[in-house]
């Protein structure tokens, strides 16, 4: 095709873009909907409508000529893995060193940041447990985030009982709540597992809401106390008992920032380095291969019921712990922070990381949270361009961020080897 | 006795939206295999169509209420169709034949898009809309308690039952039916047949969507107020619906919505009304315990 008639091609398919998005923008930019002295009023808009249409002309005129132009062929997925594995030797080491030196230069927005990404990736961490290495879909994981959080909140206004005391409790009633969860589900698969999840999540959070008596309903629980330095605690008076009395510094709200990011940082590298060393486990194993094939499981005489359940029950357990955090660190929880979209934030993050891929949660958690925060100034299109950001990403990496993996269990010298080898996550 | 009914008769009038909904669930489930997060979100942007096309009706002087829900009806279901295929052609054809949770990500993008889409373009505020149409029959005056039938709980019967038919006609008795029953039991065996699969997939969106649209307008019309958020809850009880009813399986869409809208109705009615959707979904996992494919689906036979 010549150069001419490919440019004429181009600008036909961008006109017919255009006048698809003239279709869907028309109605909906173009006149909008206000409520009125006595009734609704359209108010039209044809600018938004105007401006709209030529974003989508030019856009898709740009990726058609970026497309034409593109050196053609793609790398090879054996050489991307090897690149990927030598590039991760590297990035590994040096996000810990970041994550560990940052509170030493960076103010206390980015400390704040950190503390948010560091959340999400102990998260998705968490929920790597369930979905990635056992190949179990999970979307009401924010159920088990919710649990961890009340249940710390709970236990330290009605019992006084202190941060380090109720973290653990709290990893215990959300691994409980796992079970109770996972008893149900055992014989579900796939999609039918991904609603009851949901279904589970939307439960809990309904309960929180009504609950008032127990959960103080819609208004949500203040004053949760903040956690302690063994038994020290950040008050800005600076008085006896205080980490500034005890240190003799002089009292100031970032030591309690910078305490607080350790706490989720070293909670985060908990629930990595456990996960790993379960990998290596019988049970670990089993995991792996029931997210491979159940029916082989089975056949090879692994109990499917024990598997699933302390899949479940370990990565709620992890989600509780980062619940726990989640309180003592907002200092106030209502049930508007455990909505489908945490859900489904977290699963994204695990997704796009690369599904089983330690490293991948941590970059896809710092593009993500990272990402959309940057975007904080345009702050009623943020999650316009977060949900847009989840489509272009899942289209142009489908297999996430790191889409190598390194088996558990080999034989001689392990080897990455591509994603598109693992059939992850069938049920 | 009475008061059992009416509920009866409001349940059913819930259940036919939530149907509607289902079965774009479930036709795209059954073809492609994936869950369509952004259906419920389609549901609303239709709803909002639907709204701005009967604001736009009265503002230039269109009185007569058949013709402007008519013209409605078929303005929303044309541009809803028009955002159904471009989700389809945009988020999920890309990622055919990808690995499972790719296309299930890309729609809960999807879905997050729509909705702020929604919200930046017509405002976050509750928008209310006066009763269209008025009027009631009133069952057993004599009785303690009056049953009513609203001429809208009618409207809203009659036409789901119309689309239904329709729908029904499309999927049993034209090519473009066949095409997509063939996709639905085996699509890579259908394309070697001759049949245009691309095409099919894409034409099965756009009737969902359609239909979602349609069941958006009864939304409108039933509550009188939307806002950018309904497609969320009500696409999640939809899909219940469809999972409850067998997902796959149109006659079960329209059945497990029917089911949940009873026992949503019900629910409200005798015990607490805060907790229906916590009954919706406890029936949606005790059925699932005992009947894993739901009311109507067929069971998974697994090859090894």
């Amino acid at each position: 095709m010549s150069a001419v008639s490919a440019g004429a091609a181009a600008l036909r398919d961008a006109f017919l873009s255009a006048l698809v998005a003239l279709g869907l923008f028309g109605a909906m930019i173009g006149l909008k909907t206000e409520v009125g002295p006595t009734s609704l009023v359209l108010v039209p808009r044809p600018w938004a409508v105007a401006i709209a249409v030529a974003v989508v002309f030019a856009g898709r005129l740009a990726l058609l000529t970026w497309r034409a132009w593109r050196p053609a062929g793609t790398p090879s997925p054996r050489r991307l893995v090897t690149a990927g594995a030598r590039a991760g030797r590297f990035v590994a080491p040096l996000l810990l060193v970041f994550a560990i030196t940052l509170p030493a230069y960076a103010g206390r927005y980015w400390i704040d940041l950190g503390i948010l990404v560091l959340t999400y990736v102990m998260l998705g961490w968490g929920l790597t447990i369930v979905v990635g290495l056992a190949g179990l879909l999970d979307l009401g994981y924010v159920a088990f985030y919710a649990v961890g959080a009340y249940s710390y909140a709970l236990l330290a206004q009605n019992f006084g009982l202190g941060f380090w005391t109720c973290l653990p409790l709290a990893g215990l009633l959300a691994a409980c709540w796992g079970l109770i969860l996972g008893f149900p589900v055992l014989r579900l698969r796939g999609d039918y597992l991904a609603i009851v999840t949901l279904a589970f999540g939307e439960i809990i959070r309904i309960v929180l809401l009504n609950w008032v008596s127990l959960t103080n309903g819609p208004q949500g629980i203040s004053g949760i106390p903040r956690p302690t330095l063994f038994g020290l605690t950040f008050t800005m008076d600076g008085g006896p008992g205080s980490v500034a009395d005890f240190f003799g510094v002089e009292p100031d709200i970032s030591q309690r920032v910078i305490f607080l990011y350790y706490v989720i940082f070293g909670l985060a590298l908990l629930t990595n380095w456990v996960s790993l060393r379960l990998r290596r486990l019988p049970l670990g194993r089993a995991w792996e291969a029931l997210r491979e094939d159940e029916v082989a499981c089975r056949a090879l005489g692994i109990n499917v019921t024990t598997t699933k359940l302390t899949a479940f029950a370990i990565g709620a357990c992890f989600g509780g712990f980062a619940g726990a955090f989640f309180a003592t660190r907002q200092a106030f929880i209502s049930p508007e922070s455990f909505t489908f979209m945490e859900s489904a934030t977290v699963l994204a993050i695990v997704v796009l990381g690369g599904l089983g891929s330690q490293l991948g949660v941590a970059l896809a958690a710092l593009v993500m949270i990272g990402g959309t925060e940057l975007f904080r100034e345009f702050a009623e299109y943020r999650m316009l361009i977060f949900g847009a950001a989840l489509v272009v990403m899942m289209i142009l990496r489908p297999r996430g961020l790191v889409s190598g993996r390194t088996p558990s269990v080999s034989l001689g010298s392990s080897r990455q080897i591509s994603a598109d080898l693992i059939s992850q996550g069938r049920g | 006795m009475a008061y059992a009914l009416q509920q009866l008769i409001n349940g059913l009038t819930l259940g036919m939206i939530y149907g509607l909904i289902a079965v774009g669930y479930t036709m795209v489930y059954g073809i492609v295999g994936m869950i369509n997060f952004a259906h419920g979100d389609i549901f609303m942007i239709g709803a909002f169509l639907s709204l701005i096309a009967l604001t736009g009706l009265a503002a230039i002087g269109i009185t007569s209420v058949p013709l402007a829900l008519a013209i409605t009806l078929l303005f929303a279901a044309a541009i809803a169709a028009l955002y159904g295929w471009t989700v389809e052609r945009i988020a999920y054809r890309p990622l055919r034949g990808s690995f499972r949770l790719a296309p299930l990500i890309s729609a809960i993008g999807m879905s997050i898009l729509l909705q702020n889409f929604a919200q930046v373009s017509q405002g976050a505020r509750v928008k209310p809309m006066a009763p269209l149409i008025e009027g009631h029959i009133s069952l057993f005056p004599d009785a303690d308690f009056t049953t009513q039938i609203s001429a809208m709980q009618i409207a809203i019967v009659i036409t789901t039952l119309l689309v239904l038919g329709v729908f029904t006609w499309l999927v049993t008795r034209t090519p473009l039916g066949r095409a997509m029953r063939a996709c639905e039991q085996d699509l890579k065996m259908a394309g070697l047949l001759g049949i245009d699969t691309d095409q099919t997939i894409s034409l099965t969106f756009v009737i969902g969507a359609a239909l979602a649209a349609v069941a958006g307008l009864m939304f409108l019309l039933y509550y009188g107020a939307i806002d950018f958020y309904i497609g969320f809850i009500a696409g999640v009880k939809a899909f219940t619906a469809a999972v409850l009813g067998g997902i796959g399986s149109l006659p079960g869409a329209v059945l497990g919505g029917l089911t949940i809208g009873l026992i949503e109705t019900f629910w409200s009615a005798y015990f607490t009304v805060e907790y229906k959707d916590v009954a919706a979904f406890s029936i949606l996992v005790v059925v699932l315990i005992f009947m894993p494919s739901g009311l109507l689906g067929r069971a998974d036979v697994e090859k090894v």
